[in-house]
């Protein structure tokens, strides 16, 4: 069974006049890495707000069509019931993170589902080692940089033990260095414990690597759903205005030439070993 | 002309933010200001329309002292637009917006018309003119936030990390349009993280690190450089990524590429020896 089923969905905010999503039709299954892109204002948030019911039970407006998240109905299932299915991480960790340390950060949503003492104890050491963020354990959010924040932000939906991550944007308003950190986590509990990842990101090029597959947004409809070779070899990504990674770039280029590569690089490696062999 | 002449300045808080700092930009430059949070940018800007003063040291804008002047006065020459909009934007419409530094400024009615249809169409704002700011998505109110500079005509042009939350697309559009506002015989300069924008659209990359500048130099010299880089906790941009990769398997090849054209032909002139 899929972990995610979204059937002819479609939502329009209170007071706006054209659906912010329309017709969308997807499934996903357990452990895929899902990038999700497009232009602004595609409805790439839109879409991950259906996926934890945030949509409908918080925002107002029309929803149209289901969304089924590992077999319950997020029309019937409240926000708290689904948060242990699909934790969502923010593209700024200052608006999630809300306690005076991390500790207490971590424990905060398992408090809340009324867990059993020992239960919290155990989900917090867990989450603070697989972020490897122990030696943050009292420090106040404020005292961290970015990338550390979002870290905690991570490891504070994790606490849940949820099966699915979406995170949208989580490393827009970081430097190169925090970005990089927070990336390699995701990709870590993609592979090592199998979690199933929906990335939101307009920096393509250090992720495509861990993705299994690309879905390309533009104007509320999904445009595009394919493996991340096919998608960046089609011409949708440019006519929507979605970069191209260099690397893929670099191999359509040379395809223009009479060069072919046996295979689509997806990674700066890839590509210059490639590109010896074609150049010995 | 801005001179920068070993400045240092510290905050209320004991923070020393700049520390000697030496930097002469000349008229029609374009250069990306770089480095970590906390390296001293945004301040180092600041001190570039007499915001801030220096502690020690001096500014000279066109040879004025900005000790001796008023960011009022320096206004007409330097414009400066904050990282986050939210920070200047307060009338009711994206017109009114515009109006209210040109009024300030004591321009002419007419020309204040003038100025506001052209910085408009320039920054393709014109289907907003009567919409509140707030109503518009981070990335248009950004662009509100510069057309409200722009339209004075600075000649010099400080953006504060511009391209957070603009995507693929806006980005290229911002970068060009800077590039053509430097080529009318203006300076633009940029405070920014983002080194696929600093390499693609500026002449010039000056790196700070803990209040001081550890590098000034072309695009090609100074982003492909793993000292440099590793000091100032920024990656180089992707296309150096691959030439760095290329070069561990061909004998030879350049590693001070930044731009993807100049990567590709070097690649083809390969393939035809």
């Amino acid at each position: 069974m899929s972990l995610i089923k979204i059937k002819n969905l479609s939502f329009t905010y209170a007071n706006a006049e054209e659906p912010a999503i329309k017709n969308i039709n997807l499934t996903i299954d357990e452990g895929e890495f899902v990038l999700l892109t497009g232009p602004s204002g595609c409805g790439k948030t839109t879409l991950c707000r259906c996926l934890n019911g945030l949509i409908p039970h918080f925002y107002t407006g029309e929803m149209q069509g289901d969304v089924i998240i590992d077999g319950l109905n997020t029309r019937e299932h409240p926000v708290y019931e689904l948060a242990q299915k699909v934790g969502l991480v923010f593209q700024d960790p200052e608006n999630q993170l809300v306690s005076l340390n991390v500790e207490k950060e971590l424990a905060f949503a398992p408090e809340n589902l009324g867990l059993p003492r020992e239960e919290i104890r155990k989900r917090v050491e867990e989450a603070l080692q697989l972020l490897k963020i122990e030696h943050l354990r009292y420090k106040a959010p404020y005292e961290l940089s970015g990338g550390e924040q979002q870290r905690v932000a991570i490891a504070s939906v994790l606490t849940l033990k949820p099966k699915i991550l979406v995170l949208d944007e989580p490393t827009s308003n970081l430097d190169p260095k925090g970005a990089e950190q927070v990336l390699k986590t995701i990709k870590d509990l993609n592979e090592k414990l199998n979690v199933t990842i929906i990335l939101i990101e307009h920096r393509l090029d250090p992720i495509l690597p861990y993705t299994t597959r690309v879905i390309l947004m533009n104007r509320g409809e999904i445009v595009l759903d394919s493996s991340p070779e096919k998608a960046f070899c089609s011409n949708i990504p440019e006519k929507i205005g979605v970069d191209i990674p260099v690397s893929i770039k670099l191999y359509n280029e040379l395809s223009k030439t009479g060069v072919k590569f046996n295979k689509v690089p997806l990674c700066a490696k890839d590509a210059a070993k490639l590109l010896a062999e074609v150049l010995k | 002309m801005i001179e920068v002449i070993n400045v240092w300045f510290t905050y209320p808080n004991g923070t020393i933010a700049l520390r000697g700092i030496s930097l002469r930009i000349r008229d029609g430059e374009s250069i990306a200001i770089m480095g970590e949070n906390g390296a001293g940018k945004t301040t180092l800007v600041k001190h570039f329309n007499g915001l801030l003063k220096p502690e020690k040291g001096l500014v000279l804008v066109d040879g004025i002292n900005t000790k001796e002047t008023s960011v009022a006065k320096l206004a007409r020459k330097v414009g400066l637009v904050f990282q986050n909009p939210d920070h200047q934007l307060f009338s009711t419409t994206v017109e009114d917006e515009i109006k209210f530094a040109l009024k300030n400024l004591g321009f002419p009615s007419e020309e204040i018309k003038e100025r506001v249809d052209w910085v408009l169409k320039f920054l393709d704002l014109e289907r907003y003119r009567e919409r509140s700011p707030l109503s518009l998505s981070g990335g248009e109110r950004k662009r509100v936030a510069l057309a409200s500079v722009l339209c004075v005509k600075p000649k010099i042009l400080i953006l504060d990390e511009p391209t957070i939350g603009q995507d693929a697309k806006q980005k290229r559009k911002l970068g060009e349009l800077l590039k053509k506002y430097q080529e009318e015989k203006n300076t633009v300069i940029v405070v920014t993280h983002d080194v696929e924008f600093a390499s693609k659209y500026f002449n010039r990359i000056v790196v700070m690190a803990r209040g001081k500048i550890i590098a000034d130099g072309p695009p090609n010299k100074v982003l492909t450089n793993p000292t440099i880089l590793e000091e100032s906790s920024l990656s180089p941009p992707q296309v150096t990524v691959l030439s760095h990769e290329i070069a561990k398997k061909i004998n030879n090849f350049p590693k001070d590429i930044v731009l993807f054209d100049e990567l590709l032909n070097e690649i083809i002139a390969r393939l035809r020896r």
